[in-house]
């Protein structure tokens, strides 16, 4: 079951939606609870994270830090621009590795859907040196996401 | 086997800081061994030693201009953007994947509390 849909928009935005099974209040929280984001906001499988500073007031920063069981890591800052409780959040954020990639956009919605959340993301497209370094990392990072698509490469 | 090698090659290519930005800044267009010398305070025999990997990995190709030797990455934009792409996929189908279990865990705790 493919309830997640990710396309680009324009040459500048990708816009990502995902269905909930929990109200739109439920959904919000897990995204600016702190205790709650270390349970699922991981990427690929193998990796934890340690560190999760969330001040989710307009304005205020957090700092995400990833670990693998190999001690390799980075980390992702950002700060709150808006807040509207249950429906809306807008960010910047920035991923360390270890030099700052250039801001990040993202505005997030959560709507109503019958008992249910539909998740909006629209973030910004990094440029293609940022996603060369993002690729880098990822691949050493998501080992076995990258296994699968270097085999289809050589 | 080969294809064995090859992939530990490549894995072996990328676990190196330097090698990570010389395909960054590769991402931007193709350079000479001057030009990729420049910003990190290395010579250029070290440089020379870090592209061979690349080379040997198939991450970047060499093409031959009189007498200079610029680098390219031997993936044309649109199919890195296509497998940057596929990983973001996968991590944030991940993530809302566990997500669905914390918000249903959060649910069974709601409904445990005395009315």
């Amino acid at each position: 079951m493919s309830k997640m849909t990710l396309q680009t928009e324009g040459d500048t935005h990708i816009l990502v939606t995902r269905r909930f099974a929990a109200p739109p209040q439920a959904v919000y929280l897990a995204h600016t609870d702190p205790n709650l984001i270390q349970k699922w906001l991981l990427g690929p499988e193998g990796w934890t994270m340690p560190v999760c500073l969330n001040e989710a007031i307009p304005g205020g920063k957090f700092r995400y830090e990833w670990k693998n069981a190999k001690g390799e890591g980075f980390y992702v800052t950002g700060e709150y621009l808006e807040l509207d409780p249950y429906r809306r959040i807008v960010h910047v954020e920035r991923m360390h590795l270890p030099d700052p990639t250039p801001d990040n956009h993202v505005e997030t919605r959560f709507d109503a859907d019958g008992a249910g959340t539909l998740m909006i993301m629209r973030m910004t497209l990094p440029d293609a040196q940022t996603r060369a370094a993002m690729l880098a990392t990822g691949m050493e990072h998501g080992m076995e996401a990258s296994y699968v698509r270097l085999e289809e490469m050589i | 086997m080969q294809e064995a090698l090859n992939l530990d090659a490549t894995f072996s290519a990328l676990a190196d800081p330097t090698r990570r930005a010389i395909l960054a800044r590769l991402a931007t267009g193709e350079a000479t061994v001057m030009e990729l010398a420049r910003p990190f305070e290395m010579t250029q025999p070290a440089i020379s030693q870090h592209l061979k990997v690349l080379e040997d990995a198939g991450l970047i190709i060499r093409r031959v201009e009189g007498t200079r030797r610029p680098r390219r990455l031997a993936k044309d934009g649109i199919e890195a953007m296509d497998q940057w792409l596929a990983m973001l996929r996968k991590a944030l189908e991940a993530n809302y994947d566990r997500l669905d279990d914390v918000l249903s865990a959060m649910e069974n705790r709601e409904k445990g509390k005395p009315q």
